[in-house]
């Protein structure tokens, strides 16, 4: 069996002084290969922590990850990681940092070469090659990341709110390029955001999730990232249902954060 | 007791600080007055508008504020001059120079009172030389009066008893005594300002001459800059008491570097081994944390007693100093690593210790450079201190040697060196840095 299976996961920290925090609770849902889910949540209802889980970065309390057959253990290259910022090697240059998988692999450098250029040339960046990273603007930066993620052929691409620290223009762009990279790679890729209207374009799935204690609030499948690839994204938000889901969601975030707002402390 | 032993402490402190005073704001007034001479020049100069001048907030905007380049300048510049004025530089003319030392010919008169109250005035014909030439005592008639005049010479900076009743018709033993210096009336333990300095009566009834001193420093206590350079050539040329300054310096530099690179090799494994692993850290945390603080300088004796004041006293305890920098810079650019670089590089496939070599290790290269910088400054400080206590050569070695001798001009020649040598490592170091981690602070 092939893909990704997120099977009964629950997540309890344990803080100092005996408290412990239920960051997640029996989780379970599977991704295709090739599938795109979006993640959208209130801040604090276990997002990260359950990327962190698929990542191998922590071994949940209970319940396992099986990607393609095979639990998953720890770290490893078949899962790419897209962070938010700050995950670049500035002491890399562009083409390091891109090469940085290959060259762990041991890969030779001529078939090394081949793949960087050809991922710089897909984002974009193909005359920033040789530019340390930290000349580049932030949204150069993040197609940086993108790039590196891909050099190393991942089955699962996860990214945690891979665009939230850019300006509206740039991440509109950097999300047509997330949607064609996904349609030309097929991938499967988790998407987190803390943006509706992002979540909505890049998600063939959508996922809610609801705090205290991290789960599952309800799922939706969406034509939208079908419908955006190689358009403009502006076109799509014009789609009836584009609007009155938004507002859905919306809603449903809002109340939940009401809810916490309203009792404040509370909590496992 | 400590507390009013303190106490009186702090007032001495308190008035050597109000003596202070005047020269200080008379400094602070030329920086102000330079910066108005400055500000004028410019704005006749230069019609020009760069961006800075276009701010209207510069006051607590950081980036507004850069070091003026003219202002380092003329600070400079204006250090020297008060130098030279102060000690009567032969480079300066002689209206910058600050009032010397009364030198020349003066004279003053006194009054005195014998037993029976007969009064009379006498001269005293006072001569004041300076070092290079020695004076006698001009010859005066003896005149008339139970008083007779006197005359007396004497060296700059110097004071000297006059005993004017030798020549007189009546003296202390009679009884007489002085009641007037110039027609002030004075008594013992006073004194009175005269065209040549002060003259007091002393408690015996002697006259003590001080000549004025005016506003320049004496050269045995500060000597001119020229002074200074020509002892520079001199002992570069012949070297001092049989050993060459370039061979000084380099004993103190060859203690710091050999210190300091033992310190490095052993510090930065330390701290990367405590950065990475519990144990360690929880090995090497007191020792290190107890050691820190402790200033390499309370070491000396200790190390002196171990290992005598030879080359390997020295270089342990340079190597001490650096050490714990080193580990604790290592420690914190290991620790400082993000971890979404660590995880970043874990979800790429590297190994553990792949990820020591890419990703930890360059991360705390900035950090430990930094940790370098100090490091070296360190060094540098507590190697000439040890020189001062104990050494056979070395820079600091050089300036205690000279101070005995009361040659202020190689003392002062000394510390010109170490703080441009200490200053030359620290530019070495940023510009090895700007080369090697060019990434610094760009995380
Ligand atoms: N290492 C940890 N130790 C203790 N508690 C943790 C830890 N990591 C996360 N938590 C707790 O788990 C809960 C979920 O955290 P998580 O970071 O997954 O939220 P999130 O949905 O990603 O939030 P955000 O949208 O703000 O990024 C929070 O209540 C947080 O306090
Ligand atoms: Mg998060």
């Amino acid at each position: 069996m092939s893909g990704l299976a997120i099977e009964n996961i629950s997540m309890r920290f344990d803080l100092p002084g005996g408290a412990s925090v239920q960051a997640l609770k029996d989780v379970s849902l599977t991704l295709a290969p090739g599938e795109l889910l979006s993640v959208l949540g209130p801040s604090g209802c276990g997002k990260t922590t359950l990327l962190n889980i698929v990542a191998g970065f922590l071994a949940p309390t209970e319940g396992r990850i099986v990607l393609n057959g095979h639990e998953v253990k720890g770290p490893d290259a078949e899962r790419g990681m897209v962070f938010q910022q700050g995950a670049l090697f500035e002491w890399m240059n562009v083409r390091e940092n891109v090469g940085f998988g290959p060259s762990m692999k041991g890969m030779p450098a001529a078939e090394k070469r081949q793949i960087v250029d050809h991922l710089l040339e897909v984002v974009g960046l193909k005359d920033f090659k040789e530019k340390a990273v930290y000349e580049l603007s932030g949204g150069m930066q993040q197609r940086v990341a993108l790039a590196r993620c891909l050099a190393n052929d991942p089955d699962v691409i996860l990214m945690d709110e891979p665009l939230g620290a850019l300006d509206a223009l740039t991440r509109e762009k950097m999300q047509s390029l997330v949607l064609k990279l996904w349609k030309e790679t097929g991938k499967t890729i988790i998407l987190i955001t803390h943006s509706v209207e992002e979540a909505l374009l890049l998600g063939e799935r959508l996922l809610v999730m609801a705090p205290r204690p991290g789960r599952i609030h309800k799922e939706y499948r969406l034509p939208f990232a079908e419908l955006g690839v190689g358009k403009d994204l502006r076109q799509v938000k014009k789609h009836p249902d584009f609007a009155r889901t938004r507002e859905e969601i919306l809603g449903m975030i809002w109340d939940m954060e009401e809810e916490i707002m309203g009792q404040p402390g509370a909590g496992e | 007791m400590i507390i009013s032993d303190l106490g009186q402490e702090l007032a001495q402190l308190g008035l050597g600080l109000l003596r202070a005073l005047p020269f200080m704001i008379g400094y602070v007034l030329l920086i102000l007055l330079f910066a108005l001479v400055w500000r004028l020049v410019k704005r006749a100069l230069t019609p020009r508008r760069d961006f800075t001048s276009l701010k209207t907030v510069t006051f607590g905007d950081e980036s507004a504020v850069v070091s003026n380049t003219v202002a380092s300048v003329i600070s400079v510049v204006v250090v020297f001059l008060l130098w030279g004025a102060f000690t009567g530089s032969a480079l300066l003319p002689r209206f910058l120079h600050a009032p010397g030392p009364f030198i020349g010919q003066g004279s003053f008169t006194y009054t005195v009172e014998a037993a029976d109250g007969r009064r009379d005035d006498a001269r005293v014909d006072v001569t004041v030389y300076d070092k290079d030439g020695v004076v006698d005592p001009a010859a005066v008639a003896p005149g008339e009066g139970i008083a007779k005049d006197d005359s007396i010479a004497l060296q700059a900076y110097r004071s000297k008893l006059l005993l004017w009743d030798a020549n007189d018709e009546v003296t202390r033993k009679d009884g007489a005594r002085i009641v007037a210096i110039d027609g002030k009336p004075v008594g013992p333990g006073g004194e009175v300002e005269t065209a040549i300095g002060r003259v007091a009566v002393t408690d015996k009834g002697t006259l003590n001459v001080v000549p004025a001193q005016g506003m320049q420093m004496e050269e045995i206590w500060l000597p001119a800059p020229e002074a200074v350079w020509h002892r520079l050539i001199t002992i570069w040329r012949d070297g001092y008491q049989n050993v060459t300054l370039a061979e000084h310096l380099s004993y103190s530099l060859f203690r710091v570097v050999v210190g300091f690179l033992l310190g490095a090799i052993v510090g930065i494994p330390l701290g990367y081994a405590m950065g990475l692993s519990d144990w360690f850290r929880g090995w090497f945390d007191p020792i290190v944390e107890f050691m820190r603080p402790v200033p390499p300088l309370a070491l000396i004796p200790l190390v002196i007693i171990w290992a005598g004041i030879g080359e390997q006293g020295k270089i342990i305890l340079l190597f001490l100093a650096a050490l714990w920098i080193m580990a604790i810079a290592a420690r914190s650019g290991v620790s400082g690593v993000k971890i979404s670089k660590v995880h970043a590089a874990y979800s790429l496939g590297a190994s553990k210790v792949q990820i020591l070599r890419h990703v930890i290790i360059p991360n705390s290269l900035p950090e430990i450079f930094t940790g370098a910088r100090v490091a070296m400054g360190v060094c540098w400080g507590t190697v000439v201190a040890a020189e001062l206590v104990a050494a056979e050569k070395g820079i600091g070695k050089m300036i205690v040697a000279a101070a005995k001798f009361q040659s202020t001009d190689i003392v002062i020649m000394g510390i010109i060196l170490i703080g441009v040598i200490g200053f030359g490592i620290d530019l070495l170091m940023r510009w090895a840095e700007r080369i090697l981690v060019p990434w610094k602070g760009k995380g």
